[in-house]
């Protein structure tokens, strides 16, 4: 983290990799999202990115955002692709046909291209161990196509194939844990981030970089747009997500936790949930259940940690 | 002295791809193809062959990660068969339209359900539309020379498209053949490095996948159109080069005894030997049959076909696999689209047989042209009929 | 200078459709799209660059005296830099104004 231990944004790198110009919604917290990776992620990179909302603001024919290789195929198989781009680049440097240096392989794909459609395609790449980092641009939801429920969702909340109804309370499970999943296949580097914090996102995408071997960086990406809240309000929604415990930062180096920033105590996640007209219809109720649930969540990963 | 090996024609395939130096080979097992793949692991795991083999969970990854590795400049390999050529049937479109060179040997196979192993065309005649070049190999040799051929198209600067390779699943894919193989300095000669004009590398940034409005999707597609049209015009040449090295020549469109023929039957892939068989024995007859069979599925051969027909009275087509509600066979509605203009045609009549792996015997195909000679003159209240149906 | 998408012709279609031009889009003017534009008291600014850090579209650099300002061809008005300044030197007004 040295480089960032002075926190100051004038010595981040003035370069966009992800130029502005890109079609995001305004207030966009993926969009910031990505270019605060891309900031950490530098020139020598290459990308294979899934469909999704990033994908589609940046890539609309003839126009593109990047100034980095970077290829879209399908909805499901980032991971798949950056393994064939991967195995590609590291036989060719072997066999002397182009030189060897730093490439690094980035996967970036939304939640809907991670923990449901892409599930099968990242574990195979975790399991077989590619030099890769994979990063997980979580909005909680399939914003692209109009804000559909994902195993993301977090429970509760209203989208529109989880609808809040007479009979429905919006999305019925619990939000699936991704980074646990990742981690289950004992790569060296998981992590969770939020652009709300800026640095901690930057810090631990560059350690993901560093990482020989598979990395898995996952991160909240508040959305205006589809969580209905003010889209100046998108950096306070993503603190609040942090502070209520609704999305922990921590890190697991070698199957090891370390939370990144350690609550003594959650905010009532009523604070969070008041800014976004997704939670608008829970009662009281179900507020609590969902405070109970997370406190418990919470003092499991501090157990972990500890 | 050339020396001639009894060898299963999956494991002469896995030994093309050896002497084609491929760089990154894509692998998921699925009968029958999986001696492909496998005998490839072995090549790879002696140091025989220095190529990375990434053993996917899925032929849809096994695609998806073809679609990288072609993608940064790597010559790229890959197999598959029936299922596994359908689970991966959005990616085929991908590797076409984004113009990324690799070779797929495909050990066709029969489509569930009911579930089998076995050969038949369905699974091809599922992806006619995916705009790949794909060639029919009818034998062991073919499969070898075919699958050099297909590196060498597939990544020709004027081509760069992903080209299939099609063999019977068994009666290909297991079977022992007599094979030839080029010396590696003869196919080091006839097969260039592969360079992709623009791939992934930092050096030069580009963007590969961008998504098209309705104002210019057309665009794309109509210079995807040229462009697999013009690869006819490389395949030919790469053919021409290749019989020029090896004395083995190949066409669009391959005739047997068809030149004077009132009765011609037409066939794709190894059951042409087969019929080959009848045809001599039906002129030792004094029969006046003849046979034709396609080679180059993808892009169509239309001026070679319609060359190879035009004398004929009729036409029997033999199919593989059932367009279900539709025409039948999908190699006969293609050959009645293809002749339908033609001031001078034969009478068309198709079949389907050898469905699910049931063989066809030279008997069978002589009760094939028979029936077919009847329905040309009797007619018949059916499209097209089953060969070899218990009734 | 790329062309508008609805000026190409298929024989300008690159291979696979390729774009070979990095970070083109930024021919793009997202500006159109705002309702409310940010306004300064550079009095109050401290130089910090949370704004910049903040701004998902990545327009808001250093002008001639070194204050962060947005880039108002790309500035699409969501408002979180006056939001996000510790200063208060941001005020969002109707674009209209």
């Amino acid at each position: 983290m040295e480089k960032y231990s002075v926190y100051v944004p004038r010595l981040v790198t003035k370069r966009e990799n992800f130029a502005p110009g890109h079609r995001a919604c305004i207030g966009c917290g993926e969009a910031l999202a990505v270019r605060l990776a891309c900031k950490a992620l530098g020139q020598n990179i290459i990308i294979a990115n899934a469909t999704g909302c990033m994908e589609i603001v940046s890539s609309p024919l003839p126009y593109t955002s990047w100034r980095v290789p970077w290829i879209h195929t399908l909805f499901e198989n980032a991971a798949a692709v950056a393994s064939g781009i991967e195995a590609g680049l590291k036989v060719m440097m072997k066999k002397g046909r182009i030189a060897q240096r730093e490439i690094k392989v980035v996967a970036m794909a939304g939640d809907g291209g991670t923990s449901d459609i892409g599930l099968q395609a990242l574990s195979g790449a975790l399991e077989r161990g590619h030099d890769f980092l994979y990063i997980c641009f979580d909005n909680e939801a399939y914003m692209n196509t109009g804000i559909q429920r994902s195993s993301a969702t977090p429970y509760g909340a209203a989208t529109t194939t989880s609808p809040a109804g007479k009979v429905s309370i919006g999305q019925f499970s619990w939000k699936k844990n991704m980074p646990a999943i990742a981690a289950a296949h004992d790569i060296p580097y998981v992590a969770t981030a939020c652009p709300s914090y800026p640095f901690d996102l930057m810090a631990k995408v560059q350690k993901g970089m560093a990482i020989q071997g598979p990395a898995y960086v996952h991160i909240l990406s508040p959305c205006p747009t589809g969580w209905r809240c003010a889209p100046n309000l998108s950096i306070k929604v993503g603190r609040l997500a942090v502070e209520t415990g609704m999305f922990p930062l921590y890190e697991v180096e070698n199957g090891k936790y370390k939370l990144s920033l350690d609550l003594p105590k959650l905010r009532p996640v009523a604070d969070y949930m008041k800014l976004q007209g997704r939670f608008r219809h829970l009662s009281e109720g179900i507020i609590k259940e969902i405070q109970q649930r997370l406190g418990k969540e919470y003092a499991r990963l501090k157990e972990k940690a500890s | 002295m050339v020396k001639r090996v009894g060898i299963e024609v999956s494991l002469a395939i896995g030994d093309a791809v050896k002497l084609a130096n491929a760089d990154v080979i894509a692998a998921y097992p699925i009968t029958p193809q999986t001696h492909i793949v496998e005998h490839l692991a072995e090549l790879v795991a002696n140091g025989e062959l220095d190529a990375q083999y990434i053993p996917v969970e899925s032929e849809h990854s096994a695609m998806s990660a073809c679609l990288g590795s072609s993608a940064v400049g790597a010559r790229t390999f890959t197999a598959t068969a029936g299922q596994g050529l359908e689970l991966m049937h959005e990616v085929l479109y991908v590797a076409s339209s984004m113009r990324l060179p690799m070779v797929m040997a495909v050990a066709n196979r029969a489509l569930s359900a009911p579930l089998s192993v076995w050969g038949d065309q369905s699974d091809v005649m599922a992806v006619r539309d995916t705009g790949w070049i794909q060639i029919f190999v009818e034998n062991g040799q073919d499969a070898v020379d075919n699958t050099l051929c297909a590196f060498r198209i597939g990544e020709d600067p004027r081509v760069l498209l992903p080209v299939m390779v099609h063999l019977d699943g068994f009666y290909l894919s297991h079977m022992i053949e007599p094979v030839v193989f080029p010396e590696q300095s003869q196919v080091d000669k006839f097969l260039p490095p592969y360079k992709y004009p623009m791939p992934l590398h930092p050096d030069k940034p580009v963007t590969m996948g961008a998504f098209a409005p309705p104002i210019i999707y057309s665009e794309a597609k109509k210079a995807q159109v040229i462009n697999l049209e013009a690869s006819k015009g490389v395949i030919l040449e790469c053919w021409q080069e290749f019989g020029n090295i090896f004395g083995r020549h190949y066409s669009p469109v391959e005739r047997y005894r068809s030149e004077d023929a009132k009765v011609l039957l037409l066939t794709l892939g190894g059951f042409s030997e087969t019929a080959m068989t009848t045809i001599d024995k039906m002129r030792g007859e004094g029969k006046s049959v003849g046979l034709v069979r396609i080679r180059l599925w993808r892009p169509f051969p239309f001026a070679e076909l319609r060359q190879a027909v035009k004398n004929a009275e009729l036409l029997i087509v033999l199919d593989r696999a059932i367009s279900f509600g539709g025409p039948g066979g999908p190699v006969c509605s293609e050959v009645r689209s293809a002749l339908y203009n033609e001031a001078k045609k034969p009478k068309i009549i198709g079949f389907v047989g050898g469905l699910g792996g049931r063989d066809i015997t030279p008997a069978g195909f002589e009760t094939i042209i028979n029936r077919g000679i009847e329905v040309s003159q009797k007619g018949s209240d059916r499209e097209f009929e089953i060969f070899g149906v218990r009734e | 200078m790329t062309k508008p998408e609805g000026e190409l012709t298929w024989k300008d279609i690159d291979i696979g459709a390729i774009v070979s031009e990095p970070g083109n889009a930024s021919q793009y003017r997202t500006g159109d799209w705002r309702s409310e534009r940010p306004t300064y008291d550079f009095t109050k600014c401290i130089k910090c660059g949370i704004c910049y850090i903040f701004c998902p579209e990545g327009c808001i650099g250093q002008n001639a005296e070194g204050y962060f300002e947005a880039d108002l061809f790309y500035c699409k008005g969501c408002g979180i830099c006056a939001h996000e300044c510790p200063t208060g030197v941001i005020t969002m007004v109707a674009e209209e104004q």
